[in-house]
């Protein structure tokens, strides 16, 4: 016989999970005392908050596609884990988080730390589960694992009831989930949808393929790549599929969005065809939707069928698993050629270059936020990852970052969580041990969960952190500055040493005043094999350019503060 | 999926497998949404271990049919669907107590009765429980011709419905879905 928390340990394994961030506590003691005799084959990440946990969680996720997991106790643990469980759910990454739970006979009677974890937890959770018998512990995890990871992936809570943990039960070995009777993750794709939309792709003219993070969890990048190549459709992304095709290929026309590239924005309003695969359409990718691809017959591919008509109505849908339906597109779709078209987008891309891009890059007076991150991506080579805070470090990072293979690009899309990028940054190096982890923040969003520094301390993560210093929370001051007439309302920081603060975490760091200094010090950071914090300068006065003011149609774009793009 | 906008009445039915927690689910799902829950009723189902959750609201046909797929979303649930009035078959009962001696005295009291298709279930000294089954606006009209007896208590059950339809969907999925477990374990026992 074995007690609840070692079979939980056991279930764990035989998952193949090797890896856990957690935090243990009163409600949580037996399991973390079993993990005490495993630890040559489960390595905890003993981070400093829960909110640090599910981050790392979704960072080692995001980057490595493998389920991440957390344990941490009950009542506060709990209720630190739900932003982390939000913005996982809103940019579906698959994480199992194990909660600590007061015993069954307590449950209901306000018991010290016992809180309502599945209650609150439901909205925000593909699937929650309470395990109060441990006889449903097997069943419990083999089905989270399942949940988390398949479909449209998302985060699942076990919420593990004390009493439950220390009842002895009999192994009898380990059974992974294969089915739910409520639940089908793997759609059968209709043949003749998929007729369907290769013939749509054949009569357009003008046809444009939007890629979001579906084709990322897919691993559709190879099949993106050959339907582009093979029926000329130019590729646009979302923030979060960025890297779902490299930046340099032919076939990238640019970002979508509120900060996107104006050649992909004003394409959305030209196309004859759009093909959105593994996108929610996000009001931050749309604008005003009633004036979104005004002009085209839509196609909307996702594993998710609810998201199909939730936010633009399409003309045809695809149900399924992106890589599957781009691999049978490709076959279907007959060899075209749309030079005309995907000539067109040049206009656009010389005018962003002239009036945004060379100005970011090439100013001589200050240090650009996008000339930061140009800069550090180039000299950190192929298949470096980016991970970012929120913010305008955030935008300007992700646009002049340039992705060389897939899952290179880790931000909160959907829910946009300050704080996210310090833990996921630890948690994306800790999945991908052999890749450049560069994890550019601002100086609000690094205060809000810089206690994890103290994870790169105790373990020696070697992220490297650029802080892009602008003593403002710039995004906000950014609106301030264009629509509330300037009113500077609560958006000024006064901040502290972070090189002090890095070094006092045995993390070597650099404080990088003037645009001459900012070679030197990105070759040193890079060259150092361990972690290192470049605490860059940055004037407040920088904003986020191409954008469009949401809520406007999303070709409604202003290039600087004078200056609107006109066709 | 052209829809007109007109608000009416909808009955959303849920089928789900029996497991805590679940009502709170899809009652969020319509929170969400700032759909107001007119009446609800959980039952089992015919199907064994399938429960069953009648639920009506007012919306448009846009909004509910959204609404529909997600609750279809949430794991424990087997499937959704919505409907107008014309497509199922559905009553409401309501209960009734009035105070006899407001009753001793009237002589039509028996016609009422009969009239509204209603029974009395309960006589006491003190009170008089009627029960009425039927539509809404049929409890209703019961409601007024019996407020003058000075009613003390009245109750009306969430609105209970089967489809017209022929086709028994939710049977036709569950068989599907056993079929596709069979597929499934097939496939793992040939790797
Ligand atoms: C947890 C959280 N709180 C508040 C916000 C609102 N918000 C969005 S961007 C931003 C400013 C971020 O400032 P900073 O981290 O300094 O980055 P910058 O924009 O200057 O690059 C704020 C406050 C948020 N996204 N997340």
């Amino acid at each position: 016989m074995i007690s609840g928390a070692e079979a939980l340990i056991r279930s764990l394994l035989a998952e193949g999970v090797d890896t856990i961030f957690g935090y243990p506590g009163g409600a949580i003691i037996p399991v973390f005392d079993r993990l005490y005799d495993y630890k040559d084959r489960l390595r905890h990440i003993l981070v400093r908050h829960e909110q640090g946990a599910t981050h790392a969680a979704q960072g080692y996720a995001r980057v490595s596609g493998r389920t991440g997991v957390v344990i941490v106790t009950s009542g506060p643990a709990a209720t630190n884990v739900i932003t982390g469980l939000s913005d996982a759910m809103m940019d579906s990454t698959p994480l199992v988080v194990i909660t600590g739970q007061v015993g069954s006979e307590l449950l209901g009677s306000d018991a010290f730390q016992e809180t309502d974890v599945i209650g609150i937890t439901q909205p925000v959770t593909k699937w929650s589960y309470q395990i109060r018998n441990v006889e449903d512990l097997r069943w419990a995890v083999a089905r989270a694992f399942y949940i988390a990871s398949t479909g449209r992936p998302g985060p699942v809570v076990l919420d593990f009831a004390k009493n439950a943990q220390v009842a002895m039960m009999e192994w009898r070995g380990y059974k992974k989930c294969h089915f739910v009777r409520t639940y089908e993750p793997n759609p059968v794709i209709n043949d003749a949808d998929v007729e369907r939309v290769a013939a749509m792709i054949d009569k357009a003219r003008r046809p444009l393929i939007i890629s979001g993070h579906g084709v990322e969890i897919a691993r559709g990048e190879k099949e993106l790549l050959a339907l582009a190549e093979k029926a000329q459709v130019p590729v646009t992304t979302t923030l979060l599929g960025l890297s779902t095709i490299a930046t340099d290929s032919h076939m990238f026309k640019g970002l979508v969005g509120m900060h996107g590239n104006v050649a992909a924005n004003v394409a959305i309003g030209e196309c004859d065809l759009l093909v959105a695969v593994g996108l929610r359409f996000d009001d931050r990718v749309t604008g005003d939707p009633a004036h979104f691809a005004s002009q085209a017959k839509i196609v909307h591919i996702d594993i998710d069928s609810s998201e199909f008509g939730k936010i633009i109505t399409p003309d045809a849908t695809i149900h399924g698993d992106a890589r599957e339906v781009l691999a049978r597109l490709v076959d279907k779709v007959s060899p075209a050629r749309h030079d005309e078209w995907l000539g067109s987008f040049d206009k656009a891309w010389k005018i962003e270059t002239e009036k945004v891009i060379n100005p970011e890059l090439n100013d001589k007076s200050r240090i650009n936020m996008g000339c930061v991150a140009r800069k550090v991506s180039e000299a950190a080579g192929y298949g470096a990852v980016l991970v970012t805070d929120v913010g305008q470090n955030q935008m300007l990072s992700a646009r002049y970052f340039k992705y060389t293979a897939p899952r290179s690009i880790i931000t909160s899309g959907g829910l946009g969580t300050m704080g996210f990028g310090l833990p996921a940054a630890i948690g994306a190096k800790i999945g991908a041990p052999d890749r450049t982890v560069c994890f550019f923040t601002g100086d609000g969003g690094i205060q809000m969960t810089m206690e994890e520094l103290g994870v790169i301390l105790q373990y020696g993560v070697a992220v490297k952190i650029i802080l892009l210093n602008n003593n403002f929370l710039g995004m906000v001051r950014q609106w301030q500055e264009l629509f509330y007439d300037r009113r500077f309302s609560e958006t000024e920081l006064v901040n502290p040493n972070f090189v002090m603060i890095a070094n006092s975490y045995g993390i070597p760091a650099e404080d990088v005043e003037t645009l001459d200094e900012l070679d030197g010090a990105i070759e040193r950071m890079l060259a150092h094999d361990g972690a290192y914090v470049l605490n860059v300068n940055i004037d407040p006065e920088e904003l986020v350019y191409p954008m469009t003011p949401a809520g406007s149609p999303i070709s409604t774009i202003l290039l600087n503060k004078d200056e609107r793009y006109e066709k | 999926m052209e829809y007109n906008n007109k608000k009416e009445l909808f009955t959303v039915t849920v089928f789900s497998e029996n497991r805590v927690g679940l009502l709170n689910q899809i009652s969020i799902i319509f929170t969400r949404r700032k759909l107001n829950i007119e009446s609800l009723s959980v039952s089992p189902s015919s199907i064994a271990g399938v429960h069953k959750f009648t639920i009506t609201a007012y919306a448009d046909e846009e909004t509910i049919s959204k609404l529909v797929r997600q609750i279809e979303k949430r794991i424990d649930v087997l499937k959704s669907f919505y409907y107008h009035d014309d497509e199922i078959v559905y009553q409401e009962v309501a209960l009734y107590k009035v105070p006899t001696v407001e009753l001793l005295e009237e002589k039509n009291l028996e016609s009422i009765i009969r009239h509204h298709n209603a029974r009395i279930l309960e006589i006491t000294r003190e009170y008089t429980v009627i029960e009425k089954t039927g539509h809404d606006d049929e409890t209703t009209a019961l409601f007024e011709e019996l407020k003058r007896y000075d009613i003390r208590q009245f109750v009306r059950s969430g609105r209970v419905a089967v489809t017209k339809s022929p086709e028994e969907y939710v049977t036709m999925y569950i068989e599907e879905r056993a079929r596709r477990k069979e597929e499934i374990e097939r496939c793992l026992k040939d790797e």
